[in-house]
C-alpha cells in the first residue's frame, strides 16, 4: 500500500496525463461521427486479423471433417447436373449458358469468428468489400441459412447471425407452403421459433422448413430446419418450434448470397408503395 | 500568486472568445488556421502545480471544443500540449534558471527564448490537432503541412500579442 502510494506520487503527471488524454479521446469517439467511424473500420480489421491467426489453427484440425463435407457437396452437386440433363430430349443439345437468368450468385467464405451463447450473436467472415460484399446480403451454409451481413471493411464482414435475436427471416413449410416470420427467441442455439402460421394448416413433426423467397435476401427454397413441435397461440396461430439444420458450432465455410435483382426488385416495390 | 487570477481567468475568457467568434472564421486556401488560444497555457506562471496544467488544459480545449463542435479534439491537443510544457520548458532553460517572480514572456526572458519557448510547444500542439482532426495516415504530408503552415501563423500572431500587449 504505502509503496503503491509513492508509486502514484512519483509519477502522478504521467498518470494524469494519461487519464486526461483517455477522457478527451473517449469524448472525440463518442461525439465525433467521422472519428468514430474510421475508430470501429480500424478495430474491426484488427479483430478481424487476429481472430483469422486463431481460426488458421482450427482449421487444420478440422480438415478432416471438412473433406467430407465438401464430398458429400459435390456428390449431391453432381447428382443434381446429372438429374438436370436427363430431361432433355435427346434429339437436341443442350446449350449451357451458365450467366443467362441467373439471379444468384453464390461467393464462398470462410468464418473467423463466432459465437452461439449470446442473446445477440454476430459471426466474422473472411470477405470484405474488396471481394464484392456488401452489408444486407444473405450468408448461407451447405445445411441451412447462417445470417445476413450487417457491415464490410475492406477485407471482412460482420454477419448478424441467426441465432441473434434482432434477425427475422421469413420462412415457409416446403409441404404446404405456409409462411410466416422466424427468429431465434434466445437460449438454445438449436432451436428457434417460426410464428403465424394459421390453424387449418397441417402439420407434422419432421416437416421441412425452408426460406420463402418473399425477401430479396435469401433465394427461395434454402433450408432452415425441420418442425420439431408445435402448438396453439392466442386461438389462431400455431406457434412452431423449428429445429435449425446448420449447426452454428460447427460453422466453416459459408456462402455469401449477391442477388443479382435485388435492386430492380426493391425499385419495383418501392415504386408499387408510392 | 493570487493577484494574478483574476487576469488569468480574464485572459482565458477573452483568448477563447477571440478564437472562436473571430479566428476560427479565418481560413485561407484550407491550410492556414491559426489557433492563438493555448496562449493561455503559454503564459501560465512557472510555479503552476503539474496537475493543474493538465487539468487547465483540459477545460481550455473543451471550451474551445464546445463551441466548434469537435467535443474532444482541442482537448486532447491540449491536455498533451500540457503535459509537454515542463519538459520544453526545461529543455530551453537558462543558464542561471528561472527566477522567483518572473512569468514566462517576452519581457523576462527576451525574444529569443520567447521564441523558441513558444515554437516548440505550438508546434506540438498542432501537429497533435491536425492528425487527431484527419484521424488517418494517408493524408500524412498534406497534414503536416498544414499543421507546420497553421503552426508558423499561430506563432505569428501569438509573438505580435507578447510585443504589443506586455502583461
Amino acid at each position: 500500500m504505502h509503496n503503491l502510494l509513492r508509486f502514484l506520487l512519483k509519477y502522478h503527471f504521467v498518470l494524469l496525463f494519461i487519464l486526461f488524454e483517455a477522457l478527451a479521446l473517449t469524448l472525440l469517439l463518442q461525439n465525433n461521427n467521422y472519428q468514430n467511424t474510421r475508430f470501429v473500420q480500424f478495430t474491426r480489421t484488427l479483430k478481424g486479423k487476429f481472430y483469422e491467426q486463431g481460426m488458421e489453427i482450427e482449421q487444420y484440425l478440422r480438415l478432416q471433417e471438412k473433406n467430407e463435407k465438401l464430398r458429400e457437396e459435390n456428390e449431391y452437386l453432381r447428382n443434381f447436373i446429372a438429374s438436370n440433363l436427363q430431361q432433355q430430349p435427346d434429339t437436341f443439345r443442350k446449350k449451357v449458358d451458365t450467366t443467362h437468368n441467373q439471379q444468384y450468385y453464390y461467393l464462398t467464405a470462410r468464418v473467423i469468428n463466432n459465437s452461439v451463447n449470446k442473446q445477440h450473436n454476430y459471426i466474422t467472415l473472411d470477405q470484405g468489400s474488396a471481394q464484392g460484399v456488401e452489408p444486407e446480403m444473405g450468408v448461407i451454409s451447405s445445411d441451412g441459412i447462417v445470417g445476413v451481413v450487417q457491415g464490410v471493411s475492406e477485407n471482412f464482414s460482420t454477419v448478424i447471425s441467426l441465432l441473434n435475436s434482432e434477425l427475422r427471416v421469413s420462412a415457409e413449410l416446403s409441404a404446404s407452403g405456409y409462411y410466416g416470420p422466424l427468429n431465434w427467441t434466445g437460449g438454445d442455439y438449436r432451436y428457434a421459433r417460426l410464428m403465424d402460421i394459421p390453424l387449418h394448416a397441417r402439420l407434422s413433426q419432421g416437416d421441412t422448413v425452408t426460406t420463402s423467397g418473399y425477401s430479396a435476401i435469401f433465394p427461395e427454397g434454402v433450408p432452415i430446419g425441420y418442425v420439431e413441435d408445435f402448438e396453439e397461440k392466442g386461438g389462431r396461430f400455431y406457434e412452431v418450434q423449428v429445429r435449425l439444420s446448420t449447426d452454428f458450432k460447427k460453422l466453416n465455410t459459408v456462402y455469401v448470397v449477391k442477388n443479382l435483382l435485388k435492386e430492380e426488385q426493391n425499385q419495383l416495390e418501392k415504386e408499387v408503395k408510392q | 500568486m493570487i493577484n494574478y487570477l483574476p487576469r488569468y481567468i480574464l485572459s482565458f475568457v477573452i483568448l477563447v472568445l477571440i478564437q472562436v467568434l473571430l479566428l476560427n472564421n479565418v481560413q485561407f486556401s484550407g491550410y492556414l488556421n491559426p489557433y492563438i488560444y493555448i496562449l493561455f497555457l503559454l503564459s501560465l506562471p512557472f510555479e503552476t502545480p503539474k496537475w493543474g496544467l493538465l487539468a487547465l488544459g483540459f477545460v481550455l480545449g473543451i471550451s474551445v471544443d464546445l463551441f466548434t463542435h469537435t467535443v474532444g479534439m482541442h482537448a486532447s491537443a491540449c491536455v498533451f500540449m500540457a503535459f509537454m510544457r515542463p519538459f520544453v520548458l526545461r529543455s530551453v532553460e537558462p543558464r542561471d534558471g528561472y527566477q522567483l517572480e518572473t512569468y514566462p514572456s517576452v519581457r523576462d526572458y527576451g525574444f529569443r527564448w520567447y521564441f523558441r519557448y513558444a515554437g516548440i510547444l505550438i508546434l506540438l500542439h498542432h501537429l497533435f490537432l491536425f492528425y487527431v482532426e484527419v484521424f488517418k495516415m494517408d493524408l500524412f504530408f498534406q497534414t503536416l503541412a498544414r499543421a507546420l503552415l497553421s503552426g508558423l501563423f499561430s506563432l505569428i500572431l501569438i509573438l505580435l500579442i507578447k510585443v504589443f500587449i506586455k502583461k
